[in-house]
């Protein structure tokens, strides 16, 4: 299996430059077959590398594929490497498994679309960079991944160039991101610095042996991954971007925005977690920008009216659990709620694709309404996917890796009752937008026209993620239900086991405790917006309530914050000085010898009693000199 | 022997295009590009012989004639791995400059070429002139055709920006000359030889103090051609006034014969005062990449943007020469080669969207990937290219000069990192006005032609080979470098 290891991502790469080079002379039917048909095959290959990994040596079992030496000089060598263990594996599973049905699924979603081939390229281009950041086994080839995922965002954010706004918010999220990648670089500099090599494996191995615990050095460093980190996936001070990347393509939000690059940093957290091990303030401060990030994206998810705005919201709330997850030490939980909110999100966001489509690219959920008779297949899958984003008790995936995160935060080793809290109530504001989207989007009454129903190749892929919302969950049940734990176990060869600090109460109190909110959380939603409307309108005409409304919907105003603190000086700055500073200065040089050289010249005019004037007031000048010394 | 033969082709077929052009001006440019390609051939030959490197030395080849004995001037010329490496990029994109002026040219093609490969021949000696003399000869043996260059087949405001380029440049190579007698003297009374060769000159030991003042006047001239903030204002109106192949020229050539004068004489024949001045050059290398960032970001005009993105770019390769490390110094070549290219690529895009569109108004764009999309295309790929995406050979460069300068001053280090963050705010902003948005103009315009497209299908293909598999640049550069490190060690 190990030889075959550089066809997951080299068969999206090969699709890509096909695309890329000959698109435009390929029939429709080609570019669909070439772009889906490379993730498709490069998904089989990820299942069967999976299936081996089960069979047989699963002890600890490694793949290493070199391919060839990147760059070597003086004491640094830096091959392409690319090394899977059980973590790579559950990422490389998502992004082809899921990219794949995203691909299918698109593939009928962009058909009318003039550029139809530029699309499935960058998608192409996309899961290779992707497959290339979870199949790295140096910070180098990651930082080549992790910028390709940054760079294929930016194209498809801006896939329809010619909307203005669109390429504006490409190159919101390409330089927000770029921030925390410096943030990346600046640490992998440290890291090479203090341990002078950049391979994963060494790194890990030498970190404990080279750093105290809590020193400063790996603090720093440690910070340094996270700043890298929340730039890709959206973590506050850095989520401004996400919401605004829904510009792209659905398909396009449900892979990139949502399944797989997102999580990149989750990722880049949970590969390098004993650096993280060693900073106890690192971990804390992971953990409080996992809580910070689920509130506040919550909040906003809220109020938000556009369908897929709630969904970003609700990703960068998502992964803030995730984040929080990480940073109490949850290794296995963290990874677990990536995965199934993998299935549930990507699943969300395909299907509001198909009810925009439907609508006529309507995308306010006011203006929806009623889908529930039109498209009931669409339905179903959307709860499904919605009910396992709220975290609907035992029948959905999101239970099982929600409950864990909750647990974990209060009991684990790095948890307490704050971050509990903050997750208990990243809880409850979910379960609401989520009935509170599944109500406003399929019930009532219709009060759009609707267009044609969408092809199987579009319901296929949304069943399928249907039924994966559901069952993803049951490889991992809480500790005190049922003793399986498949995913953990399929992970403890890589990422250590989650410890327990003493003095929790019982795991049963929490789970009920967090039950009951998720459930009055879905009765709210439910309650406001179909059993009696008549609350909300008149909350909405209050000053407090339309005020709070106002800033969760902005944002929490971080735009305009960064607006004024940020992009406004630096427009200022260099529209002072666009005519360049120092090109005034040697401007001044010339004008000074002009000026100079025509007073001189001023002075040889050819009149001869000038001439005659000058010896004598000369002559007049060295006599009075003359004198007076 | 084989060093000198293209050179002198290049000189014999610049007099004969001008000679033949009175004639038939189409011949002009067939023998022009010959000739390129026959240096280009010759060296390519060199360095397939020379991959592996010659065992216990870093010199290649070793040419040398007396020229004139009376003063100690020999016509003394010598290839290592780096200047074997730069005279691929010197004939790779003086090739390129032909192509892309074969019909932007209209009026007096026969002299235009004949500059055009003058300048390349000046070029090409400097990179291996080991006597300070035929240096000096060289160096200005570039300088006035590309002042022609400018002058004549320039744009609008070509006689500013020409002045401005010769005084600034000519100034520096002043002050060179009397530093280099003034070494030529001292080690002259030392030794009771008087001579010009680089390798006679390495041996002077000189007094700190005059040494101080002789080394500023060979890095005055060196920085000036880099260009270090605050010297470099002759470029943007250079490079934006020049014609196609000129940018072309200045920003993928001149620019680097200034970090080459550097590791080649400064850092050898100066180590001490090297050292001494080293955090300042950093810090100067520092502002440059910031600066140049901002400047670029505020311009309108596109030759004039992407004239100050080479700013921020060779603030790089003055921060990665000062660090005397070896990865930063293999980082600052593979600046030379990877700016050469990408630049290069940008300012031949831009020439193709002046060419089409008569403006270089940036504002007058907008949409154009809808007319043209392969030229969108490859704007992305050199845009990306130019903000440092891995894959592509520029990430290389500035990720092994960020490396290397990191374990000497991670302060400046950290500074510079923003700069990648500026680079791609400039960036997206230059392709987000020029080729995305709403269409702004009207009419149709041709997307690249067969020319066009051989032309940036061959540098798309460089900067991407640059970028996964550099190895061979490494390998070829090493030995030469280690020389110039263990030169100047005695400084550090």
């Amino acid at each position: 299996m190990q030889q075959y290891l550089f066809l997951i991502p080299v068969l999206p790469l090969a699709g890509f430059l096909l695309l890329a080079l000959a698109g435009k002379t390929m029939s429709k039917r080609a570019i669909a077959f070439t772009g889906t048909g490379s993730v498709c095959v490069a998904a089989l290959i990820a299942i069967l590398l999976c299936t081996d990994y089960l069979s047989g040596n699963s002890g600890n079992a490694v793949y290493i594929q070199s391919l060839w030496q990147w760059f070597q000089t003086a004491e640094l060598a830096v091959g392409l490497t690319l090394r899977v263990d059980a973590l790579s594996l559950v990422f490389i599973f998502i992004i082809t498994f899921v990219g794949a049905l995203i691909h299918v699924f698109a593939s009928a979603y962009m058909r009318a679309d003039r550029d139809y081939a530029r699309f499935f390229a960058c998608m192409n281009l996309f899961v290779a960079s992707m497959l290339v950041l979870v199949m790295a086994d140096n910070l180098v080839l990651l930082y080549l991944g992790w910028e390709g995922v940054g760079m294929c965002s930016y194209l498809l954010i801006g896939f329809w160039y010619e909307t203005a706004a669109n390429c504006r918010a490409a190159n919101k999220a390409f330089i927000i991101t770029r921030i925390g990648d410096t943030a990346l670089i600046i640490g992998i500099f440290l890291l090479f610095r203090e341990l002078g090599s950049l391979q994963i494996p060494a790194i890990l191995d030498q970190a404990p042996q080279r750093f105290s615990s809590g020193s400063g050095a790996i603090t720093t460093i440690a910070l340094l991954l996270l700043a890298g980190g929340m730039g890709k996936s959206a973590q506050v001070p850095l989520q401004t971007w996400l919401p605004d990347a829904m510009a792209g393509p659905t398909p396009v939000s449900a892979l990139i925005h949502a399944a797989t690059m997102v999580t990149a940093g989750v990722y880049l957290i949970a590969r390098m977690h004993t650096i993280f091990l060693l900073s106890p303030l690192a971990m804390t401060v992971t953990a409080a920008i996992g809580s910070i990030t689920l509130i506040v994206a919550g909040c906003s998810a809220m109020v938000q009216t556009d369908i897929k705005r709630i969904l970003a919201y609700s990703t960068i709330s998502q992964i803030g659990y995730m984040f929080l997850a990480l940073g109490v030490g949850a290794w296995s939980a963290a990874i677990f709620h990536f995965f199934t909110h993998a299935f549930f999100k990507a699943l969300l966001f395909l299907a509001a694709g198909v009810v925009i489509e439907y609508l006529h690219h309507e995308q306010d959920i006011f203006r929806m309404g009623g889908l529930k008779k039109q498209l009931p297949l669409v339905y179903y899958c959307f709860l499904a996917g919605a009910g396992s984003l709220a975290a609907v008790p035992l029948i959905s995936a999101g239970f099982y890796s929600k409950d864990a995160i909750l647990w974990y935060a209060y009991s684990a080793a790095g948890g307490n009752a704050i971050f509990w809290i903050a997750g208990l109530v990243g809880a409850f504001i979910t379960a609401f937008y989520s009935a509170r989207l599944v109500v406003v989007v399929f019930w009532g009454d219709r009060k759009t026209p609707v267009g044609s129903p969408p092809g199987r190749t579009m319901t296929i892929p949304l069943v399928i993620l249907a039924f994966l919302s559901i069952t993803a969950g049951f490889i991992e049940w809480p500790h005190n239900l049922l003793n399986v734990h498949l995913f953990s176990e399929w992970l403890g060869t890589v990422l250590p086991a989650t410890s327990l600090r003493g003095g929790h109460p019982p795991e049963f109190i929490l789970q009920i405790v967090a039950v009951v909110i998720t459930l009055s959380g879905i009765c709210t939603g439910y309650y406001l917006y179909f059993r009696n409307t008549a609350v909300l309108a008149q909350w909405k005409s209050s000053r407090f309530p339309a005020a709070a409304r106002e800033f969760f919907f902005s944002g929490w105003k971080f735009d305009a914050l960064y607006n004024h603190l940020v992009v406004r000086p630096f427009l200022f700055l260099t529209g002072i000085n666009k005519r360049d500073v120092f090109d005034r200065l040697s401007d001044g040089i010339v004008t000074f010898s002009k000026q100079f050289n025509r007073s001189l010249s001023f002075s040889q005019n050819g009149s001869l009693r000038w001439y005659v004037a000058g010896v004598l007031i000369g002559i007049l000048f060295i006599i009075t000199i003359q004198l007076i010394l | 022997m084989i060093l000198v033969i293209p050179i002198i082709v290049l000189l014999l077929g610049g007099c004969s295009c001008w000679l033949s052009a009175s004639k038939r001006f189409v011949v002009c440019r067939w023998i022009a590009l010959v000739a390129m390609l026959a240096g280009l051939v010759v060296f390519s030959s060199l360095a397939m012989t020379y991959r592996g490197g010659v065992n216990g030395t870093a010199w290649l080849i070793d040419y040398r004639v007396n020229w004139i004995p009376a003063i100690g001037i020999s016509f003394h010329i010598a290839l290592d791995g780096l200047s074997l490496i730069l005279q691929l990029l010197t004939y790779f994109l003086g090739t390129l400059a032909v192509l892309c002026s074969w019909t932007e040219i209209r009026q007096r093609t026969g002299f235009y070429f004949f500059n055009l490969l003058a300048t390349i021949a000046g070029i090409s000696g400097v990179f291996i002139a080991m006597d300070l003399f035929l240096f000096y000869f060289f160096w200005e043996l570039m300088l006035v055709p590309m002042y022609f260059l400018i002058a004549i087949w320039g744009d609008s405001n070509r006689r500013y920006a020409s002045y401005k380029f010769f005084i600034f440049t000519q100034a520096g190579g002043l002050l060179m000359l009397l530093a280099i007698l003034a070494l030529y003297f001292i080690h002259g009374q030392q030794t009771g030889a008087y001579s010009f060769g680089y390798f006679d000159l390495l041996q002077t030991t000189i007094q700190p103090s005059a040494a101080r003042w002789i080394m500023s006047g060979f890095l005055v001239a060196f920085l000036v051609k880099l260009p270090m903030v605050p010297l470099h204002n002759w470029l943007p109106d250079a490079h934006s006034e020049a014609p196609t192949a000129g940018s072309l020229i200045l920003a993928g050539l001149l620019l680097k014969t200034g970090a080459y004068g550097i590791l080649r004489f400064v850092l050898t024949l100066f180590p001490e005062q090297a050292a001494a001045i080293a955090s300042w050059a950093m810090l100067m290398g520092v502002i440059g990449i910031i600066y140049g960032a901002l400047l670029a970001f505020a311009q309108t005009d596109i030759k004039r943007l992407i004239a100050y993105t080479s700013v921020s770019h060779m603030g790089f390769v003055l921060l990665g020469i000062f660090s005397f490390r070896e990865i930063a110094l293999q980082g600052v070549v593979m600046q030379m080669l990877a700016h050469g290219i990408s630049t290069g690529a940008l300012f031949l895009l831009a020439g193709m969207l002046k060419e089409r569109l008569h403006t270089r108004e940036i504002n007058k764009m907008g949409g154009l990937w809808t007319l043209m999309p392969a030229m969108g295309g490859a704007a992305m790929l050199f845009t990306m290219a130019s903000l440092g995406l891995p894959m592509l050979g520029n990430f290389i460069a500035e990720f092994l000069v960020l490396l290397g300068t990191f374990q000497v001053n991670s302060t400046l280090t950290t500074i510079a990192s923003i700069g990648l963050v500026l680079a791609a705010v400039y960036s997206l902003r230059m392709m987000q006005s020029v080729f995305l948005g709403p269409l702004a103009i009207s009419g149709t315009y041709r997307d690249l032609s067969l020319r066009e497209w051989v032309i940036i299908a061959v540098l798309s293909c460089s900067i991407v080979v640059l970028g996964l598999y550099p190895q061979p640049v490494m390998d070829l550069v090493k030995a030469a470098l280690n020389n110039i490190i263990h030169h100047s060690s005695g400084g550090i």
